[in-house]
């Protein structure tokens, strides 16, 4: 879906400083890279696609622009791949005891 | 229509501060250095009975206090007999959105409230995110934080990816930016936007909310067993924790409980570096915060510090990240508790001390947090090694980090690092004068130092003489 419509949920990026106004005290690799800016809400424009400029309203009620990045913007953090050096622990620890 | 570039904006910096926080900090200035702490604490917050009160309502407090023993048990089969301190933990997960960050939340949000603010904002990556989230959802105020969560390749860390869904669950817009320290800039736009209250975690409400943490530990141990603690460990990052917890337990009569911070030892790692911030597995609680604030408290988004861990640490600990991950497995595998794992700093470090302590010795590690998707060993450790980290076994004396996390064989090698407190003393009085450009201070100012060290005047006079700063 690359189409969203009023009121989906949706994400927005923003360019808050280029890499050439970054702040003086930010170290050298950092200022290589512009400061981004990801707000999410609800869309206020009747229709818009992926890169277009948008409005949202947040989940403060707050009114804001941004270029469009994702509709339905999904929370993908999980619990990661079984890791053996930890599985292992439990085990050992009720040998000691 | 206001200029809202960086330059403008940070200029405006004291402007929106008094504003969204209601505090004029020049109050409480004197002499050339000095300003009067107590003052400012006293007159910009609430006694204990009231912090107490509002804490009671909003779900916040009266957290359990477990007595580890399967863990003490097992420490004690590494150490000569007598040895071996009895470890307890204030299980702080209960607290209304899952960490003791909801005591800092709930006076501030609750100050707000009283001010008649209309929202409130908080600049962090970590639990206080979520914790000012859920007292504003309580106080029917709204609310939005700002978080420093990705790098330049929109990379998150998963603990971060978790907050940030856990503000939201509670209603909160959350900000989501890029490595840097020019967060403070969208953060003071926000603040001039909105006009909302700054919710920081170092005004002096926010210390007053962690003061009952100290204060229900104090009682609570004298309570069950005669006695105060011997120790209690705090996980020491802005200093905020430790800060609350011993003026806590100073205000319930614990005063000769011994104070000690530890954090996660990421040395060589920069903190506003794209590169480094997703090398490393801990977002707080580790030196890159811890050192800075102590020695030079009035760095954070408010112009005087509430949090001043010099006035209150008698030791300051690191241990590594993999210790961190292998008491985590302890906490789960054998007192069979899901917590943490930031929160379990202090729980590696206390397990550590305790061998060195005297069997009917009680030492405190004062917090645990909330566990779940992202904000657990497993992804964390995943997400490490996708960014070309080792994990391994083994002795975590040889870990470098951002290159490798070493979770210990056993208990055994949980070491301790101390960092010199006295140097971070002398380092404050350096930052507080001759990084200052001043060099000649008044009679106030020398007791005002003695105040921020817990040191005595001739050994601050001494330190004094050696950055060859005068005493009018």
């Amino acid at each position: 879906m690359s189409i969203a419509k009023k009121n989906d949920w949706v994400e927005i990026e923003n360019i808050v400083l280029t890499a050439e106004e970054r702040a003086p005290q930010v170290p050298d690799d950092t200022k290589k890279t512009p400061l981004m800016m990801w707000t999410k809400g609800f869309l206020v424009d009747d229709e818009a696609k992926i890169g277009d400029e948008v409005t949202i309203k947040t989940l403060s009620g707050r009114i804001t622009k941004g270029k469009l990045v994702t509709i339905n913007p999904r929370h993908v953090h999980d619990f990661g791949n079984p890791v053996h050096e930890l599985l292992e622990i439990g085990m050992e620890l009720k040998e000691d005891n | 229509m206001k200029d809202l570039s960086y330059k403008a904006v940070m200029s405006r910096n004291n402007e929106i501060m008094k504003k969204a926080l209601g505090i004029d900090y020049s109050l409480y200035e004197y002499g050339k250095i000095a300003f009067n702490y107590e003052r400012m604490m006293k007159e910009n917050s609430y006694s204990m009975e009231e912090v107490r009160r509002i804490q009671k309502e909003n779900k916040v407090g009266n957290t359990p206090l477990f007595e580890l023993r399967n863990i003490t048990n097992l420490v004690r089969k590494y150490v000569p007999k007598g040895k071996g301190a009895r470890i307890f933990i204030k299980d702080e997960a209960a607290n209304a959105s899952g960490s003791f960050k909801a005591r800092r939340a709930s006076i501030s949000v609750y100050d707000a409230y009283r001010k008649g603010y209309k929202g409130v904002i908080a600049a962090t990556s970590g639990n206080y995110g979520a914790a000012v989230a859920s007292q504003a959802a309580m106080r029917g105020l709204k609310c939005i934080v700002v978080q420093e969560v990705y790098d330049s390749r929109k990379v998150g860390q998963p603990e971060i990816l978790e907050k940030a869904r856990k503000c939201e669950a509670f209603g909160a817009e959350v900000v989501q930016l890029t490595v840097g320290p020019e967060l403070f800039y969208v953060f003071l736009r926000l603040l001039e936007e909105t006009g909302y209250y700054n919710a920081s975690l170092y005004t002096p409400t926010a210390i007053a909310g962690i003061e009952s943490l100290g204060y229900e530990i104090a009682k609570e141990v004298y309570e069950s067993e005669g006695k105060y603690p011997d120790a209690v460990v705090v996980t020491n990052a802005g200093g905020g924790n430790l800060t609350g917890t011993a003026r806590g337990l100073l205000k319930a009569g614990a005063k000769d409980t011994k104070i000690i911070g530890a954090s996660v030892d990421l040395s060589g790692l920069h903190m506003a570096s794209d590169r480094d911030f997703n090398r490393k597995s801990f977002t707080t609680g580790h030196t890159g915060f811890g050192v800075p604030f102590a020695t030079m408290p009035d760095r954070a988004d408010v112009p005087r510090n509430a949090a001043r861990v010099l006035r209150y640490m008698d030791r300051y600990v690191t241990i590594t990240q993999g210790d961190v991950f292998y008491v985590t497995e302890l906490l789960a595998q054998l007192e069979g508790i899901e917590r943490g794992p930031a929160g379990n700093t202090s729980l590696a470090a206390a397990i550590a001390i305790a061998k060195e302590m005297d069997e009917d010795q009680i030492i405190v590690v004062q917090e645990t947090e909330y566990t779940g998707a992202g904000k657990h060993p497993m992804p964390q450790l995943t997400f490490a090694r996708s960014n070309g980290i080792e994990v391994r076994r083994g002795d975590p004396k040889g870990s470098v980090p951002g290159k490798s996390i070493v979770i210990p064989n056993t208990i055994e090698q949980i070491y301790l690092q101390d960092i010199d407190v006295m140097k971070l003393k002398n380092d404050l009085i350096r930052n507080q004068t001759v990084r200052k450009n001043v060099e000649e201070i008044t009679e106030e100012d020398l007791a005002y130092l003695c105040e921020e060290t817990k040191l005595d005047k001739d050994k601050v006079l001494d330190m004094l003489k050696v950055h060859g700063v005068k005493v009018q």
